[in-house]
C-alpha cells in the first residue's frame, strides 16, 4: 500500500460512527513497552537501533491479521510530507515524525491498529475507533501486546510493572485518550469549570493533536496520567463510567439549553459558518475547524442538514496542510494553502 | 485577555462575584488565583519540575551520583532529560526515584495490572492480592462494610490457595 491511497478516504477514527458520537469523535488506548535487553531508545546506539526497528518489524509481520493486514512505512526513509500526512490522520505522534534514526510504523488498513517502532519506548501501540468504545479498543491493542509478548521479551519489573523510558508512563503503560467535542460547554463558557473538574481528577486535557497540542477550539483530547498502581480495568472502567458520561452529560444539557434560550442565536451562528465556508476564497485550517465544528454540532441538533457528518469529517481532514499538498500534488507555502483550501471546500459543497 | 492581578499571563480564571448586591467579575491568570487562595494548585503531571523541585531537598547530592552500571547513565543525565537509559536504572535508581514516581501516579509505587504470560498465573495472583487489599483498606476507610466483607472474603480464597 503506498501513501497515496491513503489520502483518498478517511481512517475509521474519523467515521463519526459509533456510541455518543454526538459528542465523543474518537476513542484510544496506547500501551507502552520496551524488549528486554536494549537499551531504551535515547541510549540506543544507531546499530542497535536499526537492529531493533528489523527485529520488531519482524514480529509485527509475523502477528499480522490476515483479515486486515498490517501496512508498514519506514519513516527514515519517507519524505517530510508524508510524515506529516501520518500525523494527520493519528498514525503517528509528532515526535516520531520529527526525530531521526531508525524507525517506523505499522498500521492496519482499516487505521484502527498502530505500532509504531522506537518512538519514546521501543513499542508504542495505538488502537483508535470513532465514538465511545473502550472495550473494542482495548479488547484489541491487548491481543496485539499477547501476540507481540509471545515474540519477544518485554522489560518487566516485579514491582514497578512494564518498564518505560520516562518513569511517568511505567506500570501498565497505558494512555486512554477520547476525543470530546464540546461545542456547547464552549458556547456557555462552561468549558472552564468541566475543564478544571478534569484536572481535579489529575487527567490531562489536551487538543486535538495530543501531547504538545493546546486545547483551542471545541475539540478536548481527556487522557489519564496515573499508570502505576491500578489496573488497566480500573483505568478504564473510571473513563467508561464516570469521567467521560458526565461529561457527555454537561455538554448534552448545554445543547439543550442553547437551542431552548438561543435558538436563534445559535441557527445564526451554524448557517454563517456554512456561508463562510461556501464563499471563502482563502482559509486557514483553524478558521475551517471552527466553522466544521458548528456545522457538526449544527447536524447532531437537527438544524443544519446540507452535510452529513461524513462529508463534515472529511473536509476537516482533507483540508490540514500535509493532506492537502498530497491532494494536489505539490508543495504550497501557507498562503497558497489557504487558497487551496478554499477551493477544495467549494468543490467539495458542490459550488464553484 | 490577561489577568486582572499581574497583568503578564493570560488568565484562564474567571470568577463572579456577589458582593452587597454588586456583581464583580474577576479574571485572573492560575498563578494569580493561587495566591489568593481561589484554585487549587493542580497541574497536569510536569516532569521536568518535579525533578527541579526534587534537587532541592537536602541530602539528595548523594543520591545525584548514582549510575547505573548497565548503560552508565547518571542520575543527573537522567534530572536533565527526564528519560531513563535502561531497565536497569530502575533498580539502579529506586531510591531516588521512589518519591518522583510516588508522585506521578497519585502515591502508588507497585504495578497491579497485566503481567506477561511467561511470568505465569502466580504474578497475576500476587497482584490481585495488593489489589484486593487496598481496596478493602479504602472500603474501610469509607465505613462501606458490606464491600469490606465481600473484599476479606475474596483475600482469604486467594490465601487459602
Amino acid at each position: 500500500m503506498s501513501l497515496n491511497d491513503l489520502t483518498g478516504l478517511t481512517g475509521e477514527w474519523l467515521r463519526g460512527e459509533g456510541p455518543r458520537n454526538d459528542v465523543v469523535i474518537s476513542t484510544r488506548v496506547r500501551l507502552a513497552r520496551n524488549v528486554r535487553g536494549y537499551p531504551f531508545v535515547p541510549r540506543l546506539s544507531a546499530a542497535q537501533r536499526a537492529e531493533l526497528s528489523d527485529l520488531l518489524r519482524g514480529g509485527i509481520h509475523a502477528i499480522s491479521p490476515g483479515q486486515d493486514p498490517f501496512a508498514y512505512v519506514d519513516l527514515s526513509e519517507a519524505t517530510d510530507l508524508d510524515r506529516q500526512v501520518l500525523v494527520e490522520r493519528h498514525l503517528i505522534s509528532r515526535q516520531l515524525a520529527e526525530t531521526d534514526g531508525s524507525r517506523g510504523v505499522a498500521f492496519s488498513r482499516s487505521e484502527t491498529v498502530s505500532l509504531m517502532i522506537n518512538e519514546e519506548d521501543h513499542l508504542r501501540m495505538q488502537s483508535i475507533r470513532s465514538g465511545f468504545r473502550l472495550d473494542e479498543v482495548w479488547d484489541e491493542i491487548d491481543r496485539i501486546d499477547d501476540l507481540l509478548e509471545q515474540r519477544f521479551e518485554y522489560a518487566f519489573h516485579p514491582r514497578f510493572g512494564y518498564l518505560t523510558a520516562c518513569p511517568t508512563n511505567v506500570g501498565t503503560g497505558i494512555r486512554v485518550s477520547v476525543m470530546l467535542h464540546l461545542p456547547a460547554l464552549k458556547l456557555t463558557s462552561e468549558i472552564e469549570r468541566v475543564l478544571r473538574a478534569a484536572k481535579d481528577m489529575r487527567l490531562a486535557v489536551r487538543g486535538l493533536f495530543g501531547e504538545g497540542t493546546e486545547a483551542t477550539g471545541d475539540f478536548f483530547q481527556i487522557s489519564n496520567q496515573c499508570t502505576l498502581g491500578r489496573s488497566e480495568r480500573e483505568i478504564l472502567d473510571e473513563f467508561k463510567t464516570e469521567i467521560i458520561p458526565r461529561i457527555v452529560d454537561y455538554e448534552s444539557e448545554a445543547r439543550c439549553a442553547l437551542v431552548r434560550d438561543r435558538g436563534v442565536a445559535l441557527d445564526d451562528k451554524i448557517w454563517r459558518s456554512y456561508g463562510a465556508l461556501c464563499n471563502a476564497r482563502a482559509i486557514s485550517s483553524e478558521e475551517t475547524l471552527t466553522h466544521l465544528s458548528l456545522l457538526r454540532l449544527g447536524s447532531h441538533l437537527g438544524r443544519f442538514d446540507k452535510l452529513d457528518l461524513r462529508a463534515t469529517n472529511e473536509i476537516f481532514l482533507m483540508t490540514q496542510p500535509a493532506h492537502l499538498q498530497k491532494a494536489m500534488n505539490a508543495r504550497l507555502s501557507g498562503e497558497q494553502r489557504s487558497v487551496a483550501r478554499a477551493e477544495f471546500i467549494r468543490k467539495r459543497l458542490g459550488l464553484n | 485577555m490577561l489577568c486582572q492581578r499581574c497583568k503578564k499571563e493570560a488568565a484562564t480564571f474567571h470568577l463572579t462575584e456577589i458582593v452587597k448586591q454588586e456583581t464583580r467579575e474577576r479574571h485572573l491568570c492560575d498563578g494569580c488565583a493561587q495566591t489568593e487562595g481561589l484554585a487549587i494548585k493542580q497541574s497536569p503531571v510536569d516532569l521536568s519540575g518535579m525533578l527541579a523541585q526534587f534537587v532541592l531537598q537536602p541530602g539528595i547530592q548523594e543520591l545525584a551520583q548514582l549510575s547505573c552500571p548497565k548503560c552508565k547513565m547518571t542520575f543527573v543525565e537522567f534530572r536533565s532529560s527526564g528519560l531513563l537509559g535502561c531497565a536497569e536504572d530502575y533498580d539502579a535508581f529506586e531510591r531516588a526515584l521512589l518519591p518522583l514516581i510516588e508522585r506521578a501516579h497519585e502515591g502508588n509505587t507497585r504495578h497491579t495490572g497485566k503481567t506477561p504470560q511467561r511470568l505465569g498465573a502466580g504474578r497475576n495472583f500476587q497482584n490481585d492480592l495488593v489489589r484486593l487489599r487496598r481496596d478493602l483498606a479504602r472500603a474501610l476507610r469509607v465505613e462501606d462494610y458490606e464491600t469490606a466483607a465481600r473484599l476479606r472474603d475474596q483475600i482469604n480464597v486467594l490465601q487459602s490457595r
